[in-house]
């Protein structure tokens, strides 16, 4: 996992290629209990960096899902749209959001890697 | 200052996540989360620490009845010793003060208030009651919840006899050199038990409880479970802007009272008679979108017919649940109904409350 990059708003992003997969980290899942519900980018619509991607709402709240990075929407994982327990059980693996054709590499280079984010995690978390 | 209750320590020993509620640092969540929780009360026993909440002793001789029936719109006269009944405090506009039940003890009664109502409710049936009764809110009582299927069989174990008590009706029982006084009461939708325990003994108890099989349930689940059962929360579904009957619950009002005098009566008379404007609805949204409280309500014609008070997901019926007050002629089962969640309206249906079907213990005979 160390070509994997993280956001300051706890989602993870792993580039192959032009494509990009990009899914919420496991200390979200952690802060946000049992969630219930995911709301997905349709396939085709474009996404602006730090823009709003989804949605997830656990028992508790409602918590918006930003994308790392712009570009396309090519793919989006109806999986966790029909069974949202996906997320808390897998959300670094089974459970990813979306994919992006990204337009510029370059964003993703203020992300952090995992020993920063898993400080910063520590730091800002409950 | 926040207050703790005398399960803190034991909550923390736990895993709990604590929050502020009412004025209480309270666990929301242990470490197995809210739908785990839910799905343990509903399917074996879950423990609950409602401690927070008020426990009102009122004493006094033959006049308090009457005195009390001045106040309350239910038959007191007819409650029998130990019998519970749920009620409110209402202000002269019959809106509602806080949801309480009732309990008729030797010498008087016990009245259960809300953790965040209590101390006004205390001021305020003092002053009705015109400070000729000894009313004492304790503070050297806990309140724990056993709720569940099997919360019979647990506690049984140790506090021989509890399964003869019938649903709304308590008596006093010994848990080790403790007196307590149990009821078959909950707000869960389960059959269960509310246990008053001095402040010392409730730790033993818990701990006794979990060493049977129970679990200890946070107030998330706690949630989830009494909007399954359609009941209302204080200061979401009810409060001074509703009334008993606009919140659906007319059947708490004893029918021989509704043409008495009590505080709010003539709206309770002329609502009953003339029917409401609004009136509290289950809903159930279309997708598993959750229609939090205030979430606007709007009919096919896009004009707003009302808001949400509750909504959650429900882990037990699987679905969306919410409840709001809608027009009155848009509460009727099956209607299609729209919910304004972020920008967008959700479609949405009228159904019937509650969602999840009660498996209160009635007794071998009616009741």
């Amino acid at each position: 996992m160390s070509d994997v990059k993280y956001s300051k708003e706890h989602e993870w992003i792993k580039l192959d290629g032009d494509i990009a997969t990009i899914g919420i980290t496991k200390h979200a899942t952690e802060m946000l209990g049992d969630i219930v519900f995911a709301e997905l980018p349709a396939k085709g619509s474009n996404v602006e960096k730090d823009g709003t991607a989804g949605v997830v709402e656990s028992t508790k709240a409602a918590s918006d899902v930003y994308t790392p990075v712009s570009g396309e929407v090519v793919d989006s994982n109806q999986s966790i749209v029909d069974d949202p327990s996906k997320i808390n059980a897998d959300p670094e693996g089974e459970a990813w959001f979306f994919k992006l054709k990204i337009k510029d590499v370059k964003e993703l280079d203020s992300l952090m890697n995992k020993e920063d984010y898993d400080k910063f995690a520590k730091e800002s978390g409950q | 200052m926040v207050k703790k209750t005398s399960l803190y320590n034991l909550h923390q020993r736990n895993g709990a996540k604590l929050v502020e509620f009412a004025g209480y640092e309270m666990p929301i969540q242990y470490k197995e989360g809210i739908i785990q929780e839910h799905k343990f009360t509903r399917s074996k026993c879950g423990i609950f620490d409602v401690s927070h909440m008020g426990q009102l002793f009122i004493y006094g001789g033959a006049d308090l009845t009457e005195d009390l029936e001045t106040i309350f719109p239910i038959d007191l006269k007819k409650l029998n010793l130990n019998q519970s009944k749920y009620s409110f405090l209402m202000n002269e506009n019959a809106g509602i003060y806080d949801d309480l039940i009732i309990t008729k003890i030797n010498g008087g009664y016990l009245i259960i208030l809300n953790a965040a109502c209590k101390e006004n409710d205390l001021k305020i049936l003092k002053q009705k009651l015109n400070n000729k009764y000894d009313l004492k809110l304790s503070e050297k009582l806990s309140l724990i919840a056993i709720q569940g299927p099997e919360a019979n069989t647990i506690l049984e174990k140790n506090i021989r006899g509890i399964n003869n008590l019938k649903f709304m009706n308590g008596g006093s029982f010994k848990f080790q050199d403790s007196e307590i006084y149990v009821t078959r009461s909950g707000y869960t939708g389960e059959d269960g038990f509310e246990i008053s325990i001095q402040n010392d003994f409730a730790e033993s108890l818990v701990e006794t409880m979990i060493s049977n099989g129970a679990k200890l349930i946070g107030l998330g689940a706690r949630d989830t479970l009494r909007i399954e059962a359609g009941l209302c929360l204080y200061g979401n579904d009810i409060d001074t802007n509703t009334t008993p009957i606009e919140a659906n619950l007319k059947w708490a009002i004893s029918k021989n009272r509704i043409e008495t005098d009590f505080p709010g009566s003539k709206i309770i008379k002329d609502q009953i008679q003339s029917g409401v404007e609004k009136i509290r609805i289950g809903i159930k949204p279309e997708n598993r979108i959750i229609a939090r409280g205030n979430t606007k309500i709007f009919n096919n014609e896009d004009k707003e017919i009302g808001r949400i008070t509750s909504g959650t997901f429900g882990p037990s019926v699987d679905h969306s649940i919410a409840m709001g007050y809608v027009d009155n002629k848009y509460a009727v089962l099956n209607t299609k109904i729209f919910l304004e969640i972020r920008g967008k309206k959700v479609p949405a249906n009228v159904c019937n409350l509650p969602f999840y079907k009660k498996n209160y213990f009635k007794g071998e005979i009616n009741v």
